[in-house]
């Protein structure tokens, strides 16, 4: 089986790193070789490395500079179908030795799981293409400072109401990964995470506001002017100023692409391997079954080149392949693990790690579109705490936004609840927004939900 | 004198004396530098669970590694590395002190710190205290109990983790302080089915001690059958009320309300940066007279509880609000030289990657005389909410959230239905304003608090007696 190729690091090189490929593969190797040595039946071993950088500037002076250099070896061993698991930090020869000797003990304990095991080698990736994902970034403490200091600086420009910061960070790393198992599978790769974001107060009669803006991607190159970061956080901040409640109500709610998010993150949980064999899902047994309007479509995209959530196989060594997950509002499959599959008597869906690159199919109207459809209601664009019950899709949380009537947002509002059964939200879904957010592994537009009840006074 | 222990799992493995202290204290302190710490931490743990009726998985993890973090003004330096040796953490010395401009290298004196008390907690691994086969009865134990509760129930997972770290932290005085901490939790969630309706109900509760605790007192069924008494009730709650209601809140766990509506406010990072809702407004009133609430990581055996934080320093009782009236703010040694004040004890932080600053350890009210049933029976209508899940503070605007997962509606003075889940908002300066009873009944938490800040957890307790709170936002599906 192949791997990707990759050049090894040198001290010139910008991120280097501090393990060179060859040395990684050697280690899983090892780990391997000494878990069969013990009586292991089967076992799989991931090794990664990362270094990174994280900057803090608060108004205008650095706050903290950290640096980052991780390391790692887990191992899965498999005596027959009882399995143990463990892993650590530490790289000595014994740490080593310790840590197979601590999966196979665990394993000489664990009960028998008839669905235990490892993938049917058919599924496995063989070779793969590159997913540009390894952009390493020559920004050093002095560079990063001054970055953060001009997004910062853009902030407090853009309005005299900002009177405080929370922060300005910049932060970089990159990571080198090998997943290996007893069956002959050795593969990794590398991979970079650049961000920059920025957090500002602002401050009126009534109190203090706060609000914050970033960005995120697999090359610097991707992340956009920093000022228009530093005006972002200012502008977000602002307008929160002279939050109102609401009185209570039922009406029609816009999710904002970052909120939008956090719906569809309920709907790939509810979809996993381990929410349906519990039982543990609002959408149980729901593949075949309408979960959107029949309009929506929804993807899993894990070989879309640099983006965040791309990975060529997954946590077990399966290819991973872009599919649909909703099809005209249908659900087409679960996103399953090889342990799942045989649980549910499935196949393994490459989905071992979750979901990649979750995308939501945008419609034909950009934000302002969306308001003007909605008409009346609440805009949220921000969520707090849990409040959502995955088994019976029942939500209620706290919410921060602005109240829209006649398509224009009249003022900001705080301190009400959202609620209703997800479910039911999923289906009344009104329109997806073109104003698709990428900076994670869930991508969707703005989403218009036609009632909720609001909670206020 | 170096706790024995500690100095054979961290300093002797990588042969580390008094000379090689020397030398990582004149390399990383000195001139220019006003605070920081090398902070040296072994932790080891384990996890096993059930599902199914069997054990089918367990994890062990070993974590070793030294942060070193300078301190200049209000800058901080940080790095860290996972290999206990000279040369790596004189390389990660170097780094964090590039942070400092100037400044030469002195000879600073080691000298050993310690809380001059009783140990909190004992020293002994948990991860030894029980054998596999015992670990595996504890939850053999757990699932048995949950499916003898109800034949409604469905699925039963329980999970049995142990922790055993070992810190040592030499700061930059040449202060040195240990501690060696236990930790376990037991946890259980059931899912029940009826009639094609699913509901589900968990529990769970541990501390700084032994397995042995959980086989004590009939303690991993009791949490089996709470969990399921939890979904049995679940299974007949209706809509929840939406709107602003009179809100009784259960003793115990409930005080996540503090957590979240007062706790994180007052810690003295946000306080010194002024980006708390409750920044200069120490001799204000915050609450309604009678209320007492206490920050403590002095409580023997507590899951918030700690002999030293993570600097080093001593925990202590920290009074937050007095008879109404805010007293005071929760620090570490960086806020609190940059304050004008003292550590409070609260210094903590995740791991050696990862930089300490001021957290909460067991933050509870302390109890009223109200008699609880009292209390219910003088709501005429509201909510009286008794389990929750988590919370989430917004600490600048002080608007706070806390998700009720056991709740019923008083009516007339009386408990009546339970509603489903809702969400519980509020305005962390004046929700207190508003409690017009305290109760008798002050409870600590069963031990399962887990708080993030920063991406960090740390384990930490809450507690509190029944309280009345005359008016507080529900949010539930139905018009009140």
């Amino acid at each position: 089986m192949s791997e990707v190729l990759q050049t090894p690091a040198t001290a010139d090189e910008p991120q280097a790193l501090s393990h060179d490929p060859d040395s990684l593969r050697a280690r899983v190797q090892q780990a391997l070789d000494a878990a069969r040595a013990r009586g292991a039946s089967d076992a799989q071993a991931v090794v990664s490395h990362s270094v990174g950088l994280q900057l803090d500037v608060r108004k205008g002076e650095i706050e903290t500079l950290e640096y980052e250099r991780d390391q790692s070896l887990s191992l899965i061993a498999y005596f027959g179908q009882s399995k143990g698991a463990a892993s650590t930090t530490d790289f000595g020869e014994q740490a080593l030795l310790d840590t197979v000797e601590a999966a196979c003990r665990i394993a000489r304990h664990t009960e028998p799981d008839p669905c235990a095991g490892m993938p049917d080698p058919a599924f496995k990736a063989d070779t793969w293409d590159d997913l540009d994902l390894d952009h390493p970034w020559a920004c050093d403490a002095t560079a990063a400072a001054e970055l953060a200091r001009a997004i910062e600086a853009a902030g407090f420009a853009t309005d005299s109401r900002i009177e405080n910061s929370d922060g300005t960070s910049v932060g970089t790393q990159r990571s080198i990964a090998f997943l290996g198992d007893s069956q002959g599978f050795m593969g990794g790769y590398c991979s970079t995470r650049h961000s920059l974001s920025c957090a500002l107060v602002a401050r009126d009669a009534k109190g203090m506001q706060r609000d914050h803006a970033y960005r995120v991607a697999r090359a610097a190159s991707d992340l956009e002017d920093p000022e228009a970061i530093g005006r972002e956080a200012a502008e977000r901040t602002v307008r929160r100023l002279g939050g109102r409640k609401l009185s209570t109500r039922s009406c029609a709610v816009l999710f904002a692409p970052e909120m939008a998010r956090t719906l569809i993150g309920s709907f790939t949980r509810a979809i996993s391997g381990p929410a349906q064999y519990r039982e543990s899902s609002f959408l149980l047994n729901a593949v075949g079954e309408p979960v959107f309007p029949a309009w929506m479509q929804i993807e899993e995209c894990p070989l879309t080149p640099r983006a965040l959530g791309s990975a060529p196989f997954d946590g077990e060594g399966v290819r991973t392949r872009n599919r649909p997950l909703i099809a005209d509002g249908v659900l087409q499959s679960y996103t399953l693990d090889s342990y799942a599959a045989r649980r549910l008597g499935l196949e393994t869906t490459g989905n071992a790690g979750g979901a990649r690159n979750v995308t939501v199919a945008p419609g034909n109207k950009d934000f302002q579109a969306l308001l003007r459809e909605m008409g009346t209601g609440l805009l949220v664009t921000e969520l707090i705490g849990q409040g959502v019950n995955q088994v019976t899709g029942d939500y209620s949380r706290g919410a921060a936004g602005f109240w829209v009537e006649n398509g224009e947002i009249q003022y900001p509002v705080e301190e009400v609840t959202i609620a209703g059964n997800l479910k039911d939200m999923f289906r009344s879904i009104v329109a997806v927004g073109t104003d698709v957010d990428r900076r994670g592994n869930i991508r969707t537009g703005s989403i218009l939900v036609e009632a909720m009840t609001v909670a206020g006074e | 004198m170096i706790d024995s222990l500690a100095q054979q799992t961290l300093l002797d493995p990588a042969g580390l004396g008094e000379s090689e202290l020397d030398t990582l204290l004149a390399t990383t302190f000195g001139h220019g530098v006003d605070g920081g710490d090398c902070y040296f931490q072994f932790a080891c743990q384990e996890g096993w669970s059930l599902e199914d009726g069997i054990v089918k998985s367990a994890s062990f993890n070993i974590e070793r590694g030294v942060g070193i973090r300078v301190v200049s003004g209000e800058q901080t330096g940080f790095a860290y590395s996972d290999d206990i040796a000279m040369p790596a953490m004189l390389e990660a010395a170097r780094t964090a002190r590039s942070i400092t401009s100037a400044g030469q290298s002195g000879r600073i004196a080691v000298a050993a710190r310690n809380p001059g008390r009783e140990l909190l907690y004992h020293p002994d691994n948990p991860i030894d205290s029980l054998d596999e086969q015992a670990k595996i009865g504890i939850l053999k134990q757990a699932d048995a109990a949950a499916r003898a509760a109800d034949p409604r129930v469905t699925q039963v997972m329980c999970s049995l983790g142990g922790v055993h770290e070992v810190v040592l932290v030499l700061n930059a005085r040449g202060e040195l302080a240990t501690d060696v901490r236990p930790l376990v939790r037991l946890s259980v969630q059931v899912i029940m089915e009826q009639g094609g309706r699913r509901e589900s109900g968990s529990s769970g509760g541990g501390g700084r001690f032994g397995y042995a605790h959980f086989l004590e007192e009939d303690r991993a069924a009791a949490f089996a059958r709470e969990a399921v008494r939890q979904a049995q009730v679940n299974m007949e709650a209706e809509d929840a009320p939406a709107g602003s209601m009179k809100v009784v809140l259960g003793p115990g766990w409930p005080g996540v309300l503090l957590h979240e509506a007062i706790g994180h406010g007052l810690e003295g990072d946000f306080n010194r940066k002024g980006t708390s809702a409750f920044a200069g407004r120490i001799g204000e009133r915050v609450a309604a007279k009678g209320i007492t609430i206490v920050d403590d990581g002095t409580l023997a055996g507590r899951r918030g509880s700690l002999n030293v934080d993570d600097e080093g320093t001593p925990t202590q009782e920290t009074v937050l609000i007095e008879d109404g009236i805010l007293k005071g703010y929760m620090q570490d040694e960086m806020n609190a030289r940059l304050s004008g004040t003292r550590s409070t004890g609260n210094g903590r932080r995740e791991s050696y990657a990862r930089l300490p600053m001021p957290r909460m350890t067991n933050t509870y009210m302390l109890a009223g005389e109200a008699d609880p049933e009292e209390i219910i029976a003088s709501v005429d209508d509201g909510l009286y909410a008794v389990n929750f899940g988590g919370g989430q503070v917004d600490i600048t605007s002080g608007k706070f959230v806390f998700s009720a997962s056991e709740a019923y509606r008083i009516r007339n003075g009386r408990v009546t239905n339970p509603v489903k889940g809702a969400t519980l908002i509020g305005n962390g300066p004046d929700v207190l304003t508003r409690v017009s009873m305290i109760g008798n009944d002050m409870q600590l938490d069963p031990g399962i608090g887990t708080c993030g800040k920063e991406g960090q957890g740390v384990p930490v307790g809450v507690g509190q007696p029944t309280l009345r709170i005359d008016g507080m936002t529900v949010g539930g599906t139905q018009a009140a």
